[in-house]
């Protein structure tokens, strides 16, 4: 993919980011549950057309950069009764995270 | 039956039907490639995720590669994957991974072709990313004490298979011995491979 | 909103050890879906056919079977691309139901 067809990647693996507490209508990936949380970037997967615009048969370029997302279960579930030390590990696209501030 | 609701008994197949008969009388598709397409996704299972585990295993640089890139690795051994971009997740002593679409039923078709029935049903997908322990205990599956818990939900471009740990007491197997131990349920993590001997 | 497919975390029942072999109209609505979305055809995006699905409304949504959930969404997208018309599908349709009435 051209470099003019991808958004250039904003975070790094280790950043602490935080999905944004959006809700448009239409089709979106990013989980209800995750939103408003702030996890650690596991990696970057790439770069992909969006699909919020693909679901509309549009090109959804420029892409975005993809990440990997993970949270601790404890961070997403106030109830949460298992280990402490769970995660649950989420793709999210750039354009729904922001740099958490802690 | 296969999951049709009582009263859509029949309209969905016969929906399916003729949207394939107007296609094909738009020269859109042929009678021939739907079967194919039929044929190949049946020859897809969990006997393809088996083989890259059970080389994995005997292999170390190969399960580096593996885990860096699961589809070139899948390619490596003969598997034509298609578009499929494979994330293979390695459970440890100390860790252990379990899959899910919760959106849908995301899934790496082109490897191990069709999810099961329960993979797409309401109460895994909401539950597995809050109680995962519970839901595993339902498949008959219990952790030991000290093993913590990894999620993935496939909510994008990626698709994930689980490297179960290798079971004690197989020294020395070959590949094709390792990957008869391989199940499908441990290539989504809710279910282990169990020690011989 | 969260829609009716964004489940995750939300209370549910016991995970049945649900599996089936497909039935043969089922493994052709998959069929289809790979055909259509092939990129050499593209006349199917998988996003919209999750759109589609999406758009079902809670009821339906747990009503119906997943395949039959494929088969309205293939039909909505064709049906939004132009691919087909409304008025050729019924006629089809009618055709098909008149054929399975004669057994």
């Amino acid at each position: 993919m051209r470099a003019a067809e991808s958004v250039p990647a904003r975070f790094r693996v280790g950043d602490r980011v935080r999905v944004r507490r959006a809700d448009p209508p239409g089709h979106l990936r990013t989980p209800w549950y995750c939103r408003g949380h702030v996890g650690t970037i596991e990696r970057l997967c790439g770069a992909f057309a969006n699909p919020e615009e693909l679901a509309y048969n549009r090109p959804g370029l420029p892409a975005q950069p993809l990440y990997r997302v993970r949270f601790k279960a404890t961070d997403l579930w106030p109830d949460y009764r298992e280990h402490a030390r769970d995660v649950v590990e989420i793709e999210v696209f750039q354009h729904w995270l922001e740099r958490a501030v802690e | 039956m296969s999951g049709a609701s009582s009263d859509t008994a029949g309209y969905y197949r016969r929906m399916q039907a003729a949207v394939e008969e107007l296609l094909i009388l738009k020269g859109i598709v042929t009678p021939e490639e739907v079967q194919r397409q039929v044929d190949a996704m049946d020859a897809r299972n969990y006997k393809r995720g088996a083989r890259m585990v059970a080389r994995a295993w005997c292999d170390s640089a190969f399960k580096a590669r593996m885990l860096a890139n699961g589809s070139a690795a899948a390619e490596e051994l003969g598997l034509e994957v298609g578009p499929l971009k494979l994330i293979v997740v390695e459970n440890t002593p100390g860790i252990h991974n379990v899959i899910v679409c919760t959106l849908c039923s995301c899934y790496p078709r082109m490897l191990l072709g069709i999810p099961p029935e329960w993979y797409k049903s309401r109460a895994y997908r909401s539950r597995v990313v809050r109680e995962p322990r519970a839901v595993l205990a339902e498949f008959g599956t219990r952790l030991p004490e000290d093993v913590d818990i990894r999620v993935h939900d496939s909510t994008a471009d990626m698709r994930y298979m689980v490297l179960p740990l290798r079971p004690r007491g197989t020294d020395g197997w070959n590949e094709e011995r390792l990957a008869a131990l391989v199940t499908r349920d441990s290539l989504i993590g809710v279910a282990r491979l169990p020690d011989l001997g | 909103m969260r829609g009716v497919h964004d489940m995750g975390g939300l209370e549910a029942g016991r995970c049945e050890r649900d599996e089936h072999e497909y039935e043969q109209w089922e493994k052709r609505v998959d069929a289809l879906m790979m055909l259509l979305s092939a990129k050499d055809r593209d006349l199917l995006k998988v996003d919209e056919l999750r759109r589609n699905i999406e758009s079902l409304g809670a009821d339906a949504y747990d009503r119906m079977g997943y395949y039959e959930r494929w088969m309205h969404s293939i039909v909505q997208t064709l049906l939004q691309r132009g691919v087909i018309t409304i008025d050729e599908l019924g006629r089809k349709l009618a055709e098909k139901e008149a054929r399975d009435a004669r057994g």
